[in-house]
């Protein structure tokens, strides 16, 4: 089947992604090859849930939101694939987080991968993976000069050959 | 989410995106796409569903592995079991987003 990619998006909402093409100069296409196989390569997660450790890390920042609804926060988290659905908190203004916090694998499947790890689907996980505060189109500078550049820099020092993301 | 792949791609590590608006990641130009139809929130499906969670993400890394060309795109094939209404209501917050009150506010004022 071939998705409706507005089906659960308010009405209202939807000109503001649809037709609004690429932006300012990321409009020609990037490719990194994959080239190992699947199964010798280490996997990485990424979610846009505002998944964040509840007992060691802060939470992303929801009252500058509130105070000012054009910023975000562009700050990433790091998230140990040991991580369990009592060690994790979500921050997100913009999503029901009810069933995330019931069960994370929907968000961030770091049990699911773990168990393609062990059947040698693929080489491995990542031991650990990223989280992230979505719903950002605004403040794209920041993500471009740091965020970006520090998720690399982390995802190289994991052994990522391939990265999985999922926005909330 | 699409840009954030752009970058990590264009520093060397390949990339997917599971998405509920594949049709946007195309726009947006990243270089892997799953699509998915389900509620936001939901990118690899029904909370507790691990066989529904196996076969979204079975899907990203085949196309993460297996795509030829930038701006591939597979949907995967199953839809929400939860009935629209019910599930559209569902994902959304109890209280709307700042962004979203601000919209609200604004065309309520341009209404007046």
């Amino acid at each position: 089947m071939l998705v409706d990619s507005y089906r659960f998006l308010p009405r209202s909402f939807r000109p503001l992604y649809e037709g609004r093409g690429a932006f300012p100069g990321e409009e020609s296409p990037v490719w990194a090859p994959f080239e190992n196989r699947l199964a010798d390569s280490r996997i990485a997660l990424l979610t846009s849930a505002g998944i964040y450790m509840k007992a060691s890390q802060s939470t992303f920042d929801l009252d500058r939101e509130q105070a000012n609804p054009e910023w975000g926060d562009s700050t990433w988290r790091s998230i140990p694939a040991t991580a369990g659905s009592d060690d994790i908190a979500v921050a997100h203004l913009h999503i029901n987080d009810e069933d995330v916090l019931a069960d994370p694998e929907i968000a961030l499947p770091m049990r699911g991968l773990a168990e393609l790890a062990e059947q040698g689907i693929v080489g491995g996980a990542v031991a650990n993976h990223v989280a992230v505060m979505g719903y950002q189109d605004r403040g794209l500078e920041e993500w471009r000069r740091k965020t970006a550049p520090e998720i690399v820099e982390h995802l190289r020092e994991q052994g990522a050959g391939g990265l999985i993301l999922a926005p909330a | 989410m699409p840009v954030l792949a752009r970058w990590i791609e264009a520093a060397g590590i390949p990339t997917v995106v599971v998405t509920m608006m594949p049709a946007v990641a195309e726009e947006r130009r990243a270089p892997r796409i799953v699509g998915v139809e389900f509620p936001f929130g939901h990118a690899f499906g029904v909370p507790n569903d691990k066989a529904m969670q196996r076969r979204v993400l079975e899907l990203a890394l085949r196309v993460l592995a297996g795509a030829s060309s930038s701006g591939a795109r597979v949907d995967f094939d199953q839809e929400w079991p939860v009935p629209l209404r019910e599930a559209y209501k569902a994902w959304q917050p109890k209280e709307p987003s700042p962004i979203v009150r601000k919209l609200l506010e604004s065309r309520a004022q341009g209404r007046t």
